[in-house]
């Protein structure tokens, strides 16, 4: 399927918006939605692993040592849950 | 061999159905449509259809379910009247933008209120800019044959939108008449199997269907529905033609009844087209030239065939089994006036609103229709062109 965005003619769009491929929510980039951001600060983090099984998107990648890494703010929406969660202070909006 | 039968019409309808043998049928009874669903559920108890029946708790979870059945890439079917079609009013919109093409049996009833559960067009009406291709029926012969085309013009690649086939609540819904039946195997043969290009069941493709669709897209999706009412127009016709090469029976946009060489036409839809009919072949007796224009298909609406169809008659009267209730005239009158308009055809039209609540039209109220007309055609005064037909002053 090739892209369609705002400028795609009438007669390149599928028909009610469908979406003929699997996993396209990663193609839409909600971060802007965000009015506060979560920030991560790596001296206090203990890799506890309680932050990124509460975030409703997929903000906080983990990698193959299972640790976490530095937010996606492309798809983060600012709520906050983990900088609630985070018993070391290593979470802090702004 | 066609079949000589005498049924209602909400019986050649579940016939129909039961011919078609669609994947899903999901319907909650209301009156007058509530034979539909019941004489359905007989065939799927007996075994004479492999059709999934849903008894769902509402329409709007009965045309949910048909949504959700075409989506996932199978054929779905249901039936309803009046207040059950309200209640489905949001998935109404839903089918058609999702371009979903589910067929419906709509049996034309008075939506509350005040509470009242016979014939008039106010449930069709109220759904005219939905995005649905309407087809009306003047008995159950049509009620019968829309039904067995419903599927071949919706589910066409050019067309994909929803249909209603709407009919008469208790005027044909429930009078028995003769119908020519066709043999199921020749039913199944003309209106073949659906094979959708792209369904949610399909696990070598998966797919989304009714993502958010925000500015710069929802305009775009809109006129390709628009788009799609349009080229149904012609599928209607060639599915109309392939239908009488088998059966013999003729069907256009709408039904042109001496009206060639007529003065005075009538226009209106479903049953009190019959009626109209016998008031024309009197009046032609008397000498008078009294024609009928009975729309078939009222969306896509066929404005410049109209036009077309009734540029040469001296007057025109339209007849709205539904009050628009908007000081400027019923649906139909409203379409065919400003049809004439755009395509410069200058005929004195009035409108009646008549046989409110399934007020019965007789005729001799058709017959004062064309008195009017004449009086109008000679005159070229057209008076109060929004009129009413049968109300106590």
């Amino acid at each position: 399927m090739s892209e369609i965005n705002a400028t795609t003619p009438m007669n390149e769009m599928t028909i009610g918006g469908n979406i003929y491929e699997a996993g396209n929510a990663r193609n839409f980039k909600t971060g802007d939605w965000r009015s506060i951001k979560p920030v991560y600060i790596e001296e206090k983090c203990k890799q506890c692993g309680l932050c990124f099984p509460v975030c409703p998107d997929n903000a906080i990648p983990v990698n193959k040592e299972l640790k976490r890494e530095d937010f996606n703010y492309d798809y983060c929406k600012g709520c906050g849950v983990c900088a609630k969660v985070c018993p070391f202070a290593a979470i802090i909006m702004e | 061999m066609s079949i000589r039968e005498r049924l209602s019409g909400n019986e050649a309808s579940a016939t129909a159905m039961k011919q078609i043998n669609p994947d899903v049928v999901a319907a909650f009874p209301i009156t007058p449509s509530t034979e539909i669903p019941q004489y359905f559920s007989t065939f799927v108890s007996n075994g004479t259809v492999d059709t999934e029946f849903v008894a769902v708790e509402s329409e709007h979870s009965a045309m949910s379910a048909c949504i959700g059945a075409e989506a996932a890439g199978s054929r779905a079917m249901t039936a309803t009247s009046a207040n059950g079609l309200s209640l489905m009013w949001e998935m109404i919109y839903i089918a058609s933008s999702l371009r979903l093409p589910i067929v419906m049996s709509l049996v034309n009833r008075a939506v509350s209120g005040p509470l009242n559960i016979h014939n008039d067009h106010s449930d069709a009406m109220g759904v005219r800019d939905a995005g649905w291709i309407m087809m009306f029926s003047e008995n159950n012969q049509e009620a019968y044959d829309n039904l067995l085309m419903a599927h071949r013009i919706a589910e066409h690649k050019d067309v994909m939108l929803p249909l209603m086939v709407c009919q008469d609540g208790f005027i044909t819904s429930h009078s028995i008449e003769n119908i020519m039946l066709e043999e199921d195997s020749e039913v199944k043969k003309f209106v073949g199997t659906y094979k959708p290009e792209h369904y949610l069941l399909n696990r070598n493709e998966p797919i989304a269907v009714g993502p958010l669709d925000v500015q710069p897209y929802l305009f775009e999706h809109k006129a390709q529905q628009a788009d799609a009412m349009r080229a149904s127009k012609q599928v209607i016709l060639d599915v109309a033609k392939d239908f009488e090469a088998w059966t013999g029976r003729k069907y256009g946009l709408f039904e042109e009844y001496k009206l060639d060489d007529a003065e005075l036409a009538i226009v209106c839809v479903n049953s009190t087209a019959g009626t109209t009919k016998f008031v024309v072949d009197k009046l032609r007796e008397q000498g008078v030239k009294a024609g009928l224009l009975k729309l078939r298909v009222y969306r896509p609406f066929p404005g410049e065939e109209i036009s077309k169809a009734l540029a040469h008659v001296k007057a025109v009267a339209v007849l709205d089994k539904s009050d628009s209730l908007n000081s400027a005239g019923g649906a139909i009158f409203t379409d065919i006036t400003s049809s004439f308009q755009v395509h410069k055809v200058n005929v004195p039209t009035i409108n009646y609103i008549y046989g409110i609540g399934g007020r019965d039209t007789k005729a001799d109220d058709i017959e004062s229709v064309y008195k009017d007309l004449e009086y109008v055609a000679k005159t070229g005064d057209l008076g109060i062109p929004y009129r009413y037909l049968g109300l106590r002053r």
